[in-house]
């Protein structure tokens, strides 16, 4: 799956829409760790399929939504509630220096993978001082 | 929050009450939530647990039933990441992780299915033909 990046689209949470669908909508949680390359975000959401993972990068505001699903057992009832199952919703702000047509997004197991690498440009170079 | 019924002059403490039961449920305990956290359905013949198990593979998963007494363990492994990696922010949770939960009766070992997508386990769990409840025919005297 590519991230997807829109530029100068205005999505409905950044208009303060209100999602019309009638679930919790959940802050997921998020390991942020920086290598040589680059940052990797890796978000738990567990019931979200691939298809219903929406990731845009405007400007510098990076936002995942995921759509959840949980099974609903026919003829049972529900005697014991730890978890509520919802949607998915978290916002980044990133300095300017990643590449965002190389924005690399991996879903497995319940957790979204999002590797951003830095762009090119912004990768240290080292500037030689010449004896005038 | 607050209910028609909390006016109502029969019940002067309904309001109290209330208060009360949503102070019951707020999660003040300094102990960590289990894991996973699981949602029970059940009927007189069957239950079925799901369960979020976010970043755990399947093959790190073991279900074991025996009479009314369900196990789930497991491990949730940390990414692997290359060397000098910075963590800046660590939400999520690693290690070896026990559930056991007790049903509301015995089930039988042989009919338990168990279902893997998406880090949602689901589990469905049989009661023996034999010790389903049975309705009883009244007989016209």
């Amino acid at each position: 799956m590519n991230a997807e990046t829109e530029a100068g689209a205005v999505s409905p949470a950044a208009a303060g829409a209100e999602p019309t669908r009638n679930v919790r909508m959940w802050r997921p949680l998020t390991d942020v760790v920086e290598t040589a390359e680059g940052i990797v975000l890796m978000i738990e959401m567990p019931g979200v399929v691939a298809d219903d993972v929406d990731i845009t990068l405007e400007r510098r505001v990076l936002t995942v939504r995921g759509r959840g699903s949980s099974p609903q057992p026919d003829r049972l009832r529900l005697v014991h509630l730890e978890f509520e199952p919802g949607d998915y919703e978290r916002s980044f702000v990133l300095s300017e220096d990643f590449d965002a047509a190389r924005i690399e997004a991996v879903l497995k197991d319940g957790v979204l993978t999002l590797r951003l690498p830095r762009a090119a440009e912004a990768q240290p170079s080292k500037i030689q001082v010449k004896a005038a | 929050m607050l209910h028609p019924m909390t006016l109502y002059r029969a019940d002067p403490f309904a309001l109290l009450r209330r208060f009360g039961e949503t102070l019951d449920r707020m999660p003040f305990g300094t102990a960590a939530p289990a894991f996973p956290p699981l949602n029970l359905w059940q009927n007189e013949a069957a239950v079925a647990i799901v369960a979020q198990v976010p970043g755990v593979a399947p093959e790190d998963i073991e279900i074991t039933a025996k009479d009314d007494v369900l196990t789930i363990t497991g491990q949730r492994r940390p990414p692997e990441m290359p060397e000098g990696a910075v963590w800046h922010r660590r939400e999520r949770a690693f290690g070896r992780f026990t559930r056991i939960v007790r049903l509301p009766f015995a089930v039988d070992p042989s009919q338990v299915e168990a279902r893997f997508a998406n880090g949602v386990l689901t589990i469905a769990l049989q009661r023996p033909e034999d010790q389903r409840p049975r309705r009883i025919e009244i007989k016209a005297g």
